[in-house]
């Protein structure tokens, strides 16, 4: 969610920061908004899964140690350049201060992306976060998000659209169209490309931990739990253990690959040769069956992470897998 | 602060033997009922009296059975306490964001400040050992304190200032101590018996050591003679019995 935010969001600063001329006013500060949106859809999300949310601002304190809380620094410090684009967008300022604000913007939004990895690559209870994979999937995946909203937003049809609405709203040139397909088509093949090597690496690594490691009888021979210390479940069994996804797993990776590869790649170089009206629908169809692509693509995400404590309950328990 | 402090000369912790341990979750349960009541308590549960409860326990006793790689031997079983091991160098402290989970520099005892902690459960991912379970009912993680509170109690008589989970061990299996200094009885036990850390490759370096258990006293493991046939020689039997046998051969 926030990932094609922030990916909009680089997007667009590096847009600016490379000519500011290039987008039209009106139509940056949409993009602003949406891309804000996004963001702070993420943001708030993920507060309130905390289980203490109204002290969420002591989060901003560790960024010393915490990838954490760096991403939270990070994801605060980029509204300053997004505020200050869209005071400037709105009333008018100069070429000069738009690129400045826009290179800032970019660096600002990339720099949150890899806060946010860095937390699941620092993990290295989670062979499946703790690799070189996951940076740049983060970065690919933000790219891909980003560029195929910014693709729908920057479509002629939904541009004239919002003017019939809002007369203010000044037409522009398409000169960002084509680029932002190609960027889709190559985001996408990408994506893909390094998905399936991800998933390679996940499925064929050899674990660092065993159930001998775990409880250090390995010299003694092969360790099978033959009793749980609880009845119930508990908060690790619960957390740690949810193996709902990984029964389709295979399947899931399938549509993910449709959804963030297949479907772009063919509606990105549809709107290139169709008429413009049928090109802003190509272009809405795409973002939308990439937004859907890379929820399952998160979901999978979690779901395949085989969590280490789990050796000392004898692995996933049969019942859940 | 969740920045590591420097390695503190004192390291408190806990050795455990598994060779003595009988798995019968009194240390558990002795940890469950002083925490429920001490500092760092309550531990409330969800839906204690209902189908499935859940709540938070700082100690998990775990039940193994090692099957030997050479054939024909018998199988062994262990019992497994498992709690927080106090590293030196934690993953869970360094990556929480506020400042809730943290190491002291004095003893080297990880704990979560339970007013700072914003239930962002992140400490419970990176800890390999299950050492932290949060709390639905307090929005909060907590974790073994190492009983902080009775250690240094000094209401307490000096033999009663050590964990709950010691105290309640009916076959000592469980000791209390300093394993940052070398000539404490903790440490010098961990030598004689060749105390171990649990998942060194993570690299946490556990303070809390394990004690593995003693070879087995019927020929160290070794297969009991396995049950034949019996061959009795009936040749030199009396002659009933060789009728006996040749009637009941049949």
């Amino acid at each position: 969610m926030s990932g094609c935010g922030y990916g909009l969001l680089f997007l667009l600063g590096l847009v600016l920061a490379i000519d500011a001329t290039l987008v039209a006013r009106s139509e940056a500060l949409l993009t602003l908004a949406v891309g804000a949106i996004f963001v702070i859809a993420g943001l708030l999300s993920s507060t309130l899964h905390l289980g203490q949310p109204q002290r969420a601002w002591r989060a901003f304190s560790q960024w010393r140690s915490s990838w954490l809380s760096r991403e939270g620094v990070a994801s605060v410090a980029s509204f300053a350049p997004m505020l200050a684009l869209a005071w400037c967008l709105w009333r008018g300022a100069d070429e000069s201060l738009l690129r400045g604000l826009g290179a800032l913007l970019a660096v600002l939004a990339t720099i949150t992306v890899v806060c946010t990895a860095g937390i699941y690559t620092s993990l290295k209870t989670i062979a499946a976060w703790h690799n070189r994979f996951v940076l740049p999937g983060y970065l690919l995946m933000g790219l891909l998000g980003g560029a195929v909203w910014l693709l729908c937003l920057n479509s002629p049809h939904l541009i004239h659209v919002v003017k019939s609405v809002q007369p203010k709203f000044t037409l522009i040139d398409m000169r960002l169209e084509e680029p932002l397909a190609i960027g889709v088509v190559l985001f996408a093949v990408a994506c893909c490309v390094l998905k399936y090597f991800y998933w390679r690496h996940i499925d064929t690594a050899t674990p660092t931990s065993t159930p001998e490691s775990a409880t250090g009888l390995g010299r003694f021979g092969t360790v099978r739990s033959v009793e749980a210390p609880h009845t119930e479940e508990n908060y690790l069994t619960h957390e740690m253990g949810f193996a709902l996804a990984r029964k389709h797993g295979k399947r899931l990776r399938q549509i993910a690959l449709i959804l963030i590869g297949v479907i772009p790649i063919l509606l990105a170089i549809a709107t290139m040769c169709v008429p413009v009206s049928w090109g802003a629908l190509c272009a809405i169809a795409a973002a939308i069956a990439v937004t859907a692509g890379l929820f399952v693509e998160r979901w999978l995400f979690f779901a395949q992470a085989k969590h280490v404590v789990m050796l000392y309950y004898g692995g996933t328990r049969p019942d859940r897998a | 602060m969740t920045m590591l402090p420097p390695p503190s000369p004192k390291k408190l912790g806990l050795v455990i033997d598994l060779d003595i341990c009988v798995g019968c979750h009194a240390c558990a349960v002795a940890c469950k009922e002083w925490n429920d009541g001490g500092e760092f308590g309550p531990l409330p549960d969800e839906n204690p009296y209902g189908a499935e409860p859940l709540g938070v326990w700082f100690n998990r006793v775990h039940s193994y059975e090692v099957e030997p790689t050479e054939k024909d031997k018998p199988a062994m079983t262990v019992h497994f306490p498992r709690s927080c091991l106090h590293c030196e160098t934690p993953d869970c402290v360094t990556v929480c964001p506020t400042g809730a989970s943290y190491k002291r520099a004095e003893d080297g005892i990880v704990l979560v400040d339970e007013d700072k902690c914003i239930g962002c459960k992140l400490c419970s991912w990176a800890c390999p050992y299950g050492a932290r379970e949060y709390s639905e009912v307090r929005g909060v993680m907590q974790k073994c304190t190492l009983c902080v509170d009775r250690i240094y109690n000094e209401s307490f008589e000096e033999i009663d200032r050590q964990p709950a989970c010691v105290m309640a061990c009916p076959t000592r299996a469980r000791h209390f101590g300093d394993l940052g200094d070398a000539d404490s009885a903790v440490s010098k036990l961990v030598a004689e018996r060749g105390g171990y850390d649990l998942m060194p490759e993570m690299g946490y370096k556990p303070v809390n050591k394990y004690l593995p258990p003693r070879p087995r006293r019927d020929g160290c493991g070794s297969a009991p003679k396995p049950v034949q046939d019996e061959k009795v020689d009936f040749s030199t039997a009396s002659p009933l019995l060789r009728w006996i046998d040749k009637v009941l051969s049949r």
